[in-house]
């Protein structure tokens, strides 16, 4: 959480097929069970498939309220197009966790904002789930943000998971927890 | 849960006997979860190959006593008016969602406040009034299901519950429980077959000459009853506020934001926040004007409820706007700079 | 003295506002009568659709409802499905079901509602003067079409039994006509099937189109009016069982 408020606004971004609305419902999920208030707010486009998806979470003490983010203090960008589209909305001092699987260009920036560099893909490769990238960066932005940590979103996962999905549950467990000890590292 | 299955859930807790609806962006999810869920419950669940059959088919099962609703996003409620008039005439109760987007024509998907006019003034033809909310959380959007079929039930109107983009797409906690609800006259006007009694008709045609202005006198002492009765509004932090603040959805909730960041800045604002927009809070907005204060009506529109919150105030105090329209969002940023330029003549006056 | 002929209990005792020689009359109470003899008033909801048939609950003594122009088959629908015990049947007209309201029954039937339809074809808009109905006769003259319906400017006559019998969900579709005693007779059968056929529960939506006489915007008497069924509707729209 940010120290000027109680609140913490997020905005998680990527491609369609990214898993970056089940990343921003876990994060709501998880916040909620520890009992926070929380708004989850997908983008939602005419397209169904492919083009650009982000959604929002605001996670406070206090009722939210609106769920919009118009200045966040942490974005989580999978790729290029949502890192430049977001970039310039993170509040002075704010957290960017990238996804430097993708995005390998050094990013045009506020000097205050802290930057967590993942290889999102990287490491969910190496575990052999390479669908597992969202929950990577999450982990790593859970570990680094808030007082939540990814053993909270790994708990919160099979609320949110579909249960036709459940048979991947322990390897995006996994996948969260490979993140949060990559920003450990990283510190 | 996503508003708009909350909604759809709330309203199965409230005993909704049939859903009836036509896909349109942004309410699928209401339409999708209907299906599923009102099967698993033995209920009735149609897609319907419009609008027009949609509300047609609610006015069928209302017809026969049964608790009915549709959903819809507006283009698809603006062809369900006629169906709506018919309900107002035949005095049927229905449910009617509006996930309300950009108009006009197919506009756009974006959230949007520009159905106000035409859900608070009837919106099809006739003098007929139809009750409606406007909630601004999914927990509120659910607790609004049960109260809109208890009142359908109870002045035997269409309720409506206007949400927007934001509110059916967005998720926050909710809790979805039974509440006791109101107790209700029975329904001894439906269609269920002349049993043991002498017929029923459900009808809006009255061609002899004075009956439908009878009936008109009837439907208007039944809203004045709604007006004097069921008006819902939050009053936040204006007992001492210059500047009022009035909105609705979820442009309260932007509102409120800017409405802390005010005070926090030692302005003293306030906000109204009509829950139901029709009947309005006509009486509570005119008591706030009887104090030296400036309201800010702010909508996602071109200024539509504006024109209530200037009936109310009548001239007893300035009543400004600020809005977005067709699928814009104020933020607030813009919102906290009206209220901070307005509260400067004050602070002089004061002064 | 013994009673020969009785007014059927269902048919209410009273005047209709239809005019002379109308088919109307006719129609209602062959409805009546099927109800009364099937014993099934107490759970029939019938619906009146806009024309001149809007005033039906006037004359039929059962629970009935008035909807909006073309929307019965819908508020059947809503009716059904909330009352699969119920018998429901819409008494619709040409304006009603093959203008304005051809969506609903299309859509109806393909869905397979298990509802009666009784649908009066007199060729021609009543309640509202007389204009042209898409069941309209290529020549009929009406206050619509005043030098004759042309196929060309107007296109053809709208054959309804024919379009709904190609559905899977209609289970019953039959044409019948009111010219004449024997033809009453078998229009009466056919109307009572298809109120039998729901009474079972079978699979579908059945429909009873009947050829009616409109001797007003016909512009012709009452016995005329009849012949005319005789020699030049049916030649448009041919009796008979087109489905099940």
């Amino acid at each position: 959480m940010t120290a000027d408020n109680s609140c913490e606004e997020v905005v998680i971004a990527g491609f369609g097929g990214q898993g970056i609305m089940l990343a921003g419902k876990l994060l709501a999920q998880a916040a909620m069970k520890a009992g926070k208030e929380v708004t989850y707010m997908p983008s939602y486009g005419a397209e169904v498939r492919g083009g650009t998806a982000n959604c929002m979470v605001v996670i406070a003490d206090e009722p939210i309220a609106s769920p919009l983010v118009a200045r966040a203090d942490s974005l989580i960008a999978m790729n290029k197009a949502s890192l430049n589209k977001f970039g310039a909305r993170l509040k002075p001092g704010g957290l960017l966790v990238l996804n430097s699987s993708l995005i390998d260009t050094e990013p045009q920036i506020d000097e205050s904002v802290e930057i967590l560099a993942v290889p999102a893909d990287g490491i969910a490769v190496e575990l052999k789930s390479p669908r597992s990238a969202n929950m990577v960066a999450l982990g790593a932005y859970l570990q680094r943000r808030g007082s939540l940590g990814p053993e909270a979103a790994a708990q919160a996962l099979p609320d949110v998971l579909a249960k036709r999905y459940h048979k991947t549950l322990s390897a995006n467990i996994e996948a969260l927890r490979r993140g949060g000890e990559f920003a450990e590292k990283d510190m | 849960m996503c508003g708009n299955e909350a909604l759809a859930e709330a309203a199965i807790i409230a005993g909704c006997d049939a859903y009836f609806g036509y896909p349109i962006t942004p309410q699928n999810e209401i339409t999708a979860y209907m299906s599923r869920r009102m099967a698993e419950e033995g209920r009735v669940f149609v897609q319907s190959e419009s609008e027009l059959a949609a509300i047609n088919m609610v006015f069928g099962a209302s017809a026969t006593g049964k608790r009915a609703m549709t959903s819809s996003s507006s283009p698809g409620i603006s062809l369900m008016q006629e169906g709506i008039s018919y309900l107002a005439g035949a005095e049927l109760p229905a449910v009617v969602v509006n996930v309300m987007r950009g108009g006009p024509g197919l506009g756009n998907i974006a959230p949007s406040q520009a159905d106000y006019f035409q859900a608070t003034r009837g919106g099809g033809h006739g003098d007929y009034r139809t009750i409606v909310f406007g909630p601004s959380t999914v927990q509120e959007v659910a607790d609004c299901m049960q109260l809109a079929f208890d009142l359908a039930d109870q002045y035997r109107m269409t309720a409506v519950v206007l949400a927007d983009g934001f509110l059916g797409q967005m998720m926050e906690p909710v809790v979805l429980e039974k509440k006791p609800g109101r107790k209700l006259p029975p329904k001894d006007w439906a269609l269920t077959g002349a049993k043991a009694r002498p017929q029923n008709i459900v009808r809006s045609l009255w061609l002899p000459e004075g009956s439908l202005e009878e009936l008109n006198h009837k439907l208007q002492a039944k809203y004045d009853r709604v007006q004097a009765d069921e008006v819902v509004c939050e009053q936040y932090d204006t007992e001492d506020a210059d500047v009022v603040v009035v909105a609705y959805g979820v442009a309260a909730r932007i509102a409120r934001s800017a409405v802390n960041k005010a005070r926090h800045e030692g302005i003293r604002a306030g906000l109204i926040r009509p829950i139901t927009l029709w009947p309005f809070p006509t009486e509570q907005i005119s008591m706030a004007a009887d104090e030296l204060r400036i309201f800010l009506t702010v909508e996602m529109s071109n200024g539509q409820m504006v024109e209530d919150v200037k009936l109310a105030v009548n001239g007893k105090a300035p009543v400004l706007f600020h809005g977005r329209p067709g699928g814009g969002v104020p933020t607030v940023e813009e919102i906290l700079e009206r209220i901070r330029q307005l509260s400067i003549p004050r602070r002089v006056r004061t002064a | 003295m013994k009673t020969v002929f009785a007014r059927t209990p269902t048919l209410k005792d009273c005047p209709t506002h239809y005019c002379p020689g109308c088919g109307h009359g006719i129609a209602h109470r062959l409805i009546a009568e099927i109800i009364d003899e099937m014993g099934i008033r107490d759970r029939t909801i019938g619906i009146a659709p806009v024309g001149c048939a809007v005033l039906a609950y006037n004359y039929l003594d059962v629970d009935m409802i008035e909807v909006a122009h073309g929307r019965a088959p819908a508020v059947a629908t809503g009716m059904k499905r909330t009352n699969p015990g119920k018998i429901i049947f819409s008494y619709q007209g040409d304006g009603d079901l093959a203008a304005i309201g051809t969506a609903e029954i299309i859509h109806a039937a393909h869905r397979g509602e298990q509802i009666t339809v009784v649908f009066i074809n007199n060729a021609v808009f009543g309640m509202t003067g007389g204009q042209m109905a898409p069941t309209t006769t290529l020549g009929q003259v009406t206050a619509t079409t005043p030098k004759g319906r042309s196929a060309a400017r107007e296109g053809y006559p709208l054959q309804i039994a024919e379009l709904l019998a190609i559905l899977p969900g209609a289970a019953y579709v039959e044409r019948c006509a009111l010219s004449g005693p024997a033809r009453v007779r078998k229009t009466k059968g056919a109307i009572r099937h298809a109120f039998e056929l729901q009474a079972e529960g079978a699979e579908g939506l059945s429909l009873v189109e009947v050829l009616s006489p409109c001797p007003t915007y016909w512009r012709m008497p009452p016995a005329k009016a009849m012949e005319w069924i005789e020699s030049e509707m049916i030649k448009v729209f041919p009796l008979g069982r087109l489905k099940g």
